[in-house]
């Protein structure tokens, strides 16, 4: 009796994963890590911020604090302040009571908590016909997220532009006036993934208006916040323009980058509603949702992320780290940019400093990003990805002279 | 500014989703003024003092950890191998067969909750003979939504007998071997929440026997292990036992009770598979599952519970604390039943020091609970459960008073 139970087919491995591990059996000393989207030195290493070992100093010393359950939506404070944060201080919504919180894990989590309660009870009630507008190209996990929610439609809308190395905004705004109605769009808030192409402002504007115009609903994610130029607020503009504009809206924001993070899962989905009643209704029915996937949340990255966002000396110290950070991006795309021109690199890069945040798309063709892999041993996604984070002082001419002869000797 | 439709929400038509039943305990409690209140509600240890209670093993493993200097990158989706090993180390036991020869496939997961619902978005998915999941009845509250919602359908075998606040064991048996084959079958490993009425020995092996007739997939939820007799052998041997004799199980593993690690969100679930290669091939469509969940899950509670397995000292010392804990229940449930008796109760009270683990149920009626918590200040769930958690050597003459005054 040792009946085999499941027809259990083998998975392929996520790509990103399975990129990681080919780099770590890489023996090549000159090997460069260009895949996962996580930050790294100058020396190559991860870092904790110093504020968040300066907070976790602070949660050992306090004897007060334990390990009992959260609320079923998370810790208040944690909620709250991660709301300021998308929307800022003085929002008026915060102030009209209308904006409210679910504590959830990581990006990926807030994006299922809303996917769930979308397909429950937007659009009538059950609908999974639907349909999820997902960016060409977007974070691959955005397609499983939705249809695993039970989505059955979830499509592409027009968004990097191959040619000119930009955004298709005609295409955009085409699948916008396009979209049935009450359509769900997934936003990228700043820093697109993987392209790291943003809509100016102007853009969002007119994006805006259709989606208004159309009664399209307005599904923001918001994983670098902060990473994208430095600044919090400036990475918060298009979230903030939408809510003056009176969108009911969902933001899935994620702490995995701007707090360094990662493994503790710390993330939020903002509610932004049109009154306090019916915020108090949704987020009953989220209390729903949560209970059956995961009850309550993790506390220890919630309550390090609360302290900090809570306490002005810590406040502050946050945003310098945050600044540290995308500096160092911005100081990489320079300086890779000016290495390729200086190569005369076949080809414009000027797409290099114009993108924004820890990505940069770029331009490589599958061909060429496997000769970068095999020849080279320097790892990036087969989409021609890269993760700035992952260029050093060090490796950047290797990567450069890289770029140059890929470009040259493959098309 | 604001057009005509603007006043229009999208979420006019969701309706306000009915109260937790054992959330709304906790928040009655918490409004009530009598200083003499009790919260029997919660699922959650207290000490003595009635305050919640952080293992000393714990806060010596936080401490190493600090000292490590750890990075915060991400676990891989299946998470932090030092803790899955160890997860089932605990489960099966050091030596067993099937962590020799590679045949499970452990995964952390966000708790017990979070084990439960990827164990049943996988049956949902890959178990395609049968969409039945079979309860004992009663079970935990949140059994039935989770399978539900994963696309399960719920039914029940007998299990409590009222009469005797017991296991109705020839009732059970009747149900299962009525069960169709192939259908998942629910066990609580120990510890059985919420009646505290667990299976003996010679029972379980019957229970195994019957289930292997009928061709049933085991699905183990063990939230308590070490928690209920304070032997976490003794608490796994219903599940080792099963293994043995060539159940493939599914088992959900929660640490929140026996680490005190509740908000941590430790847990893990694994697949007992027919050989390693089988394994490799169930845990790559687990990973499938997680990652539209959460990706992967969080650090710092699984680090705390490998830390403490896999260190000798820190070990023994947890073994120590978890039957500490156990050994405080069980004081508390002889402590009530002499209480009741020298209030002049006759009624008989023998299950309350029967029952095991964390639950009691007492056998009250929806209207004595209802008496109780008006008149006592004294709070549980409708269903007669009460946390002998909550009872301390402070509050259960308290306790013992109220009980007796509604059911004598």
């Amino acid at each position: 009796f040792v009946p085999g139970l499941f027809n259990v087919p083998q998975a392929t491995p996520v790509a990103v994963f399975k990129l990681s591990n080919d780099f770590k059996e890489d023996a090549n000393p000159k090997k460069v890590n260009l895949g996962v989207g996580a930050y790294r030195t100058d020396e190559g290493q991860p870092w904790v911020l110093p504020v968040v070992k300066k907070v976790e100093k602070i949660i050992v010393a306090d004897n007060s604090l334990n390990h009992e359950y959260l609320a079923i939506l998370g810790l208040p404070e944690f909620r709250s302040s991660a709301s300021k944060i998308a929307l800022g201080e003085d929002s008026p919504a915060i102030q009209e009571n209308r904006v409210g919180a679910v504590q959830c894990l990581g990006g990926t989590g807030a994006l299922k908590m809303g996917a769930e309660f979308l397909r429950r009870w937007y659009n009538g009630n059950d609908n999974t016909k639907t349909p999820v507008y997902v960016s060409a190209p977007t974070w691959e996990n955005h397609n499983a997220v939705f249809a695993n929610a039970g989505f059955e439609d979830v499509r592409p809308y027009k968004y990097w532009d191959a040619e000119k190395r930009g955004l298709d905004l005609d295409g955009f705004l085409g699948d916008l006036e396009s979209a049935p109605k009450h359509s769900i769009f997934v936003l990228h808030a700043c820093a697109h993934n993987p392209t790291g192409t943003d809509p100016t402002h102007v853009e969002w504007m007119q994006v805006a208006e259709v989606m208004k115009r159309r009664k399209l609903f307005v599904f923001f994610d918001s994983a670098y916040q902060g990473f994208a130029s430095g600044c919090l607020d400036k990475d918060a503009w298009a979230v903030r323009y939408f809510v003056t504009q009176g969108f009911e809206m969902f933001c899935a924001q994620s702490f995995s980058k701007n707090f360094g993070l990662y493994n503790e899962r710390v993330g939020n989905l903002t509610i932004v509603a049109r009154d306090s009643d019916n915020l108090k209704r949704v987020l009953s029915q989220m209390e729903k949702i949560v209970r059956v996937t995961w009850s309550n949340p993790p506390s220890q990255g919630a309550r390090l992320v609360a302290i900090t966002l809570n306490t002005p000396e810590l406040f502050a110290e946050w945003k310098d780290n945050v600044k540290t950070m995308a500096d160092r991006v911005l100081l990489m795309r320079a300086s890779l940019q000016a290495k390729l021109q200086a190569l005369e690199t076949p080809g414009t890069w000027d797409h290099i400093t114009q993108q924004i945040g820890m990505f940069s798309f770029t331009g490589l063709n599958p061909k060429q990003v496997e000769y970068m892999i095999k020849e080279r041993s320097i790892y990036l996604m087969a989409s021609g990805r890269i993760n700035m984070c992952g260029l050093t002082t060090k490796n950047i001419d290797y990567v450069a002279e890289s770029i140059h002869e890929t470009v040259v000797n493959v098309q | 500014m604001m057009q005509v439709w603007d006043l229009l929400s999208w979420w006019s038509e969701v309706q306000m989703g009915p109260p937790d039943p054992i959330l709304g305990v906790s928040e009655a409690y918490k409004r009530d003024t009598n200083p003499k209140k009790i919260n029997l509600g919660v699922g959650a240890y207290r000490d003595d003092q009635g305050k919640p209670y952080v293992l000393s093993c714990v806060r010596k493993a936080e401490a190493q950890i600090a000292a490590k200097k750890l990075d915060k990158e991400y676990l891989a989706i299946g998470g932090l191998g030092d803790f899955t090993k160890a997860c089932a180390k605990l489960a099966l036991g050091d030596d067993n067969e099937v962590i020799k020869s590679g045949r499970n496939i452990t995964v952390q997961t966000i708790s017990g909750t979070g084990s439960l619902r990827i164990g049943a978005n996988f049956l949902s998915r890959f178990h395609t003979e049968a969409r039945d999941v079979y309860l004992p009845k009663p079970s935990w509250g949140n059994h039935t939504p989770i399978f539900r919602d994963a696309g399960m359908q719920l039914k029940a075998y007998t299990y409590y007998d009222p009469k005797t606040c017991g296991f109705d064991f020839q009732g059970a048996l009747n149900d299962i071997s009525k069960i169709p084959e192939k259908s998942v079958i629910m066990l609580h490993a120990c510890a059985h929440n919420p009646t505290g009425v667990d299976p003996r020995p010679e029972q379980w092996k019957e229970i195994a026997d019957l289930v292997k007739k009928r061709n049933l997939l085991v699905f183990f939820d063990m939230a308590y292990q070490g928690f209920a007799s304070g032997d976490i052998d003794r608490d796994a041997w219903a599940v080792r036992y099963f293994i043995e004799q060539g159940h493939n199980i599914v088992l959900s593993q929660s640490f929140a009770k026996n680490m005190g690690l509740y908000g941590e969100r430790v847990g893990g679930f694994t697949v007992v598979c027919k050989d390693a290669e089988e394994a490799k091939r169930v845990e790559s469509q687990l990973k499938i599952l997680i990652r539209p969940i959460y990706s992967n899950p969080p650090m710092n509670g699984a680090r705390i519970a490998a830390t403490i397995l896999n260190t000798p000292d820190l070990y023994k010392e947890w073994l120590g604390e978890v039957h500490g804990m156990a050994n405080r229940i069980i004081t508390m449930r002889e402590l009530l039943v002499a209480n009741l008796k020298k209030e002049g109760s006759t009624r008989n009270w023998k299950h309350v020091i029967d029952q095991i683990g964390m639950f009691c149920f007492t056998g009250l009626k929806p209207e004595q609970v209802e008496r109780l918590t008006k008149e006592f200040s004294i709070y549980m769930t409708k269903d007669g459960r009460i946390s002998m958690a909550g009872v301390t050597s402070g509050n259960v003459g308290y306790l013992a008073q109220g009980i007796h005054a509604v059911t004598k």
